[in-house]
């Protein structure tokens, strides 16, 4: 399989940003997507020197744009009300794990989807998930442990 | 339904005030044709002569995380605008020589001690470095300027007065020498 190598962020941000802009502003309006698409993409490029390949960087970021939608729900209602949304462009964040970490709360399947889709590090997932290395591996742990709960 | 400009700015201008950048660039006008100009947190380090293709060699030597930043590069672009109009003969804002290997530097410390308006030869910038035997491996060195106008290799001529060569090719080396007002053969 041929390696994609990564592109620089300014080629990733412009194919993506109008994507991200419209998914933000249909998830949670014009006024908030504005706040939500800069954390999106601050995220990435925090993220974006621990890419260890260049597939699907379009679901990659869809994944932090998901997460970056939760944290604003989180912030603004209370967590009982935050329910999984969908994925909004019908791709899931990466094929092969979506069906197994779908079910996973937000977090736990973020951290899982992003270790073992993504391959980045657990400093890297903590700056995507706006918390840090130990929070980022404590969530893909349990994400895991959980999936072999479903899986026996 | 597109970003609106103010936002992209405003993301650019954040990531780079956040510092998560490798470098910052942005693309300017010049007599000599389009110049990219990158800066890290340290200062200038690289100017290129074909921006379209250049950016994937800049994430080479400096890494993927480049933005398109044009506020963080006011001020060397406005260095550089008042050098080609010719009330400039020295600049002021810094230059990152980091990835730069160690021979390579020393000839590029020496090189911009050569004044505005004069010239210098390979074999005399070798002998300046106390190598003097090495004026091939200063060609080598200098061909390899990743800041070019402001690390002025365009000062470095054939002990004969030829020009013999440029990375940005002869014409710009002669454009560059004639805004000077240096003494060509």
């Amino acid at each position: 399989m041929a390696v994609v190598s990564i592109p620089p962020f300014e080629a990733f941000y412009e194919a993506h940003r109008d994507r991200v802009y419209r998914l933000l502003v249909h998830r949670v309006g014009r006024q908030q997507a504005e706040d939500a698409f800069q954390e999106t993409f601050l995220r990435a490029l925090r993220a974006y020197a621990g890419l260890r390949h260049a597939e699907q960087l379009g679901a990659w970021v869809t994944t932090i744009a998901e997460r970056v939608v939760i944290d604003a729900h989180r912030r603004n209602r209370s967590t009982d009300e935050l329910r999984e949304s969908e994925t909004w462009d019908g791709r899931p964040p990466h094929a092969e794990l979506e069906h197994l970490a779908g079910e996973l709360p937000p977090t736990e399947r973020a951290a899982v989807v992003l270790r073992y889709g993504y391959d980045l590090d657990y400093e890297q997932i903590g700056a995507v998930l706006g918390s840090n290395a130990t929070a980022a591996r404590q969530a893909a742990s349990s994400g895991v442990r959980r999936l072999r709960k479903e899986l026996t | 339904m597109t970003v609106p400009a103010k936002l992209d700015k405003r993301f650019r201008d954040a990531a780079s005030a956040a510092g998560l950048l490798d470098a910052a660039y942005d693309v300017t006008d010049s007599p000599v044709g389009e110049l990219l100009v990158a800066a890290t947190d340290r200062g200038v380090c690289w100017i290129e002569f074909a921006p379209e293709e250049t950016l994937d060699r800049l994430a080479r030597q400096v890494g993927t995380r480049l933005l398109r930043v044009p506020r963080r590069l006011t001020a060397v672009r406005r260095e550089l605008d008042e050098y080609f109009s010719g009330v400039r003969t020295a600049f002021d804002v810094d230059v990152d020589l980091a990835v730069v290997p160690v021979f390579q530097r020393h000839v590029l410390d020496e090189l911009v001690r050569v004044p505005y308006g004069e010239v210098t030869t390979y074999g005399a910038l070798a002998n300046r470095i106390g190598k003097p035997r090495a004026a091939r491996a200063v060609g080598g060195a200098l061909n390899r300027n990743p800041v070019p106008i402001i690390v002025p290799c365009h000062r470095v001529i054939g002990a004969s007065g030829s020009l013999v060569g440029y990375a940005g090719g002869l014409e710009r080396k002669q454009a560059l020498l004639r805004l000077e007002g240096a003494a060509l053969v």
